[in-house]
């Protein structure tokens, strides 16, 4: 199972493992990670799972679709160069490791 | 102590249980649910659940640990038969009382059911809830044609997974267009041409005669009151729903299709609140009382509702939005387009990316997107701070719209 490491807005980090396939989104909100809120069930149609994703694994994970692209225009805190939707990035064997870093404010 | 009892477990009701241990309510919590199942997420049921391969663990909103962990009791499988508000207590099926300091009636919607011959035949099903898609799951493999009764967001979106699933589906509408009370006629002819480009017979006017049967009670096909016969080993009607008062009313709540609330969600009992597809309230936008079904709705009241309980200060006067799945095709709506007098279109069409603005006068009150998400969460923003968007502003797609907000 990938492990996936959360860091909060004030730095604080919690560790999850997730099953294969599940999205980053659905597994902070199922293990309540606070930060990030999936209100669209992770339809990629409200925003409210934007995250950062550190540095080192930008490159491994698959690049984000038009939608995507798009809905991070608006997002409630600032986007930035590795601003992704956590709904859109599911847990694989590649990703073991992953750290992402919550925003400010979702909405 | 006795705290918040909530009844109904959909998205409203687990909500409503988050935020208030978000808020630091340090009372008991119990949600009461009928169906059985942790509190799940019902949108990817029409859409993803069945081609994601994801397994049912992927719809729930928590893992048991987390209500454990926040002290939020769920009582699922059990029903609430009587609501005694002079006691204030609830009464489950199975004769318990619970107490409460305050209700929150978040019992969603129920099903409107198919009044046909065959409607209980083996095959004939609903798409609302994880049991109706296991329903539905079970019957799949040996299943070639689907007969999909209903022209709504659910009805076309299942429409979608099943041609998705290698099905020959046939939708049947009673009207003349399909979504006719969610978007404007161009847009439904937009929805259709995608929906016949998929391979999908939709047929209008369509009324149902009944569903026919082979020796074993298993559906085997669709007749039309026009003669037609079409061939179905699975029949799915989302024909609607309707606000599940029943509860409400019997506890002399006040209701007219929807429990009545205020703006802070509250009912004519002040320690009874309610929240999501059952509550009906006074929608600023629109400026008449409405009931929404909506994922949107029933998340935002509930917070409002979490909120007066924990002593905060809070309002529901948010922008209603609402999103459908179809294929390659994200519609996402924001705001409510009734009574607009004109529109303009930003995008295009043959492009499969367009969105309409519409508007009541000068007056910028919808937006309703095919595959331009910046468009509809700039419009969000805009239509909640009352900002609308010039002709030449919409029509130019160079133009960034939310810099007509302040900073």
């Amino acid at each position: 199972m990938p492990t996936v490491t959360y860091v909060d807005f004030e730095g604080q980090s919690t560790q999850l493992n997730l099953a294969e396939g599940m999205t980053l989104m659905q597994g902070a909100v199922m293990n309540g990670v606070e930060g990030i809120e999936g209100e669209c069930s992770g339809s990629c149609a409200c925003a409210t799972c934007h995250c950062y994703v550190d540095d080192a694994w930008l490159a491994k994970i698959p690049e984000m679709s038009e939608n995507e692209e798009e809905m991070l225009e608006d997002t409630a805190s600032e986007r930035k160069a590795n601003s992704r939707l956590s709904c859109q990035i599911k847990a694989t064997a590649d990703l073991d490791g992953i750290v992402i870093h919550m925003p400010e404010e979702q909405e | 102590m006795s705290g918040v009892v909530i009844v109904g477990g959909g998205h409203a009701g687990y909500q409503c249980a988050d935020s208030l241990r978000r808020a630091g309510y340090e009372g008991e919590v119990t949600i009461v649910d009928g169906e059985g199942h942790l509190p799940y997420q019902r949108p990817p049921l029409s859409k993803s659940h069945l081609l994601a391969n994801a397994g049912e663990d992927a719809l729930l909103f928590r893992t048991q640990s987390y209500f454990d962990d926040h002290k939020i009791s769920l009582q699922l499988g059990r029903r609430v038969v009587h609501i005694d508000r002079d006691a204030k207590t609830i009464e489950l099926d199975d004769g318990q009382a619970l107490s409460y300091e305050q209700l929150v009636v978040t019992t969603g919607a129920k099903l409107r059911k198919l009044d046909v011959p065959g409607a209980d035949l083996n095959g004939v099903g609903y798409i609302k809830s994880l049991d109706d898609i296991r329903y539905i799951q079970d019957h799949l493999p040996d299943v070639e044609n689907i007969v999909i009764i209903g022209g709504g967001f659910i009805a076309l979106e299942f429409a979608s997974t099943a041609v998705k699933l290698g099905k020959n589906v046939t939708v049947l509408v009673r009207g003349k267009r399909i979504l006719a009370n969610a978007v404007t006629p161009e847009l439904s002819q937009y929805m259709l041409d995608i929906h016949h480009q998929h391979g999908v017979d939709v047929r209008f006017s369509a009324e149902v005669d009944h569903i026919s049967s082979d020796a074993e009670c298993n559906a085997e096909a669709v007749r039309l009151k026009d003669g037609s016969l079409l061939p179905a080993q699975l029949v799915l009607a989302g024909i609607g729903v309707e606000a599940d008062t029943e509860l409400a009313v019997t506890a002399k709540l006040l209701c007219h299709d929807g429990v009545i609330v205020d703006a802070q969600c509250r009912t004519n009992d002040p320690d009874i609140f309610a929240a999501g597809d059952s509550a009906r309230y006074n929608n600023p936008f629109v400026g008449e009382e409405i009931r929404l079904e909506s994922v949107q709705n029933a998340v935002d009241q509930a917070k409002v509702i979490a909120q007066v309980i924990s002593g905060q200060e809070a309002e529901y006067n948010h922008v209603p939005w609402f999103w459908s799945d179809q294929y390659d095709i994200k519609m996402q709506m924001v705001g409510i387009h009734n009574g607009y007098t004109h529109f303009y279109q930003r995008g295009e069409q043959a492009e499969d990316k367009f969105s309409l603005f519409f508007f009541r006068d000068d007056k910028l009150i919808a937006i309703h997107s095919i595959n331009r998400p910046a468009d509809h969460m700039a419009g969000r923003k805009l239509i909640t701070a009352g900002v609308s968007p010039s002709q030449e502003q919409i029509e130019d797609a160079g133009f960034k719209l939310t810099s007509l907000l302040k900073k």
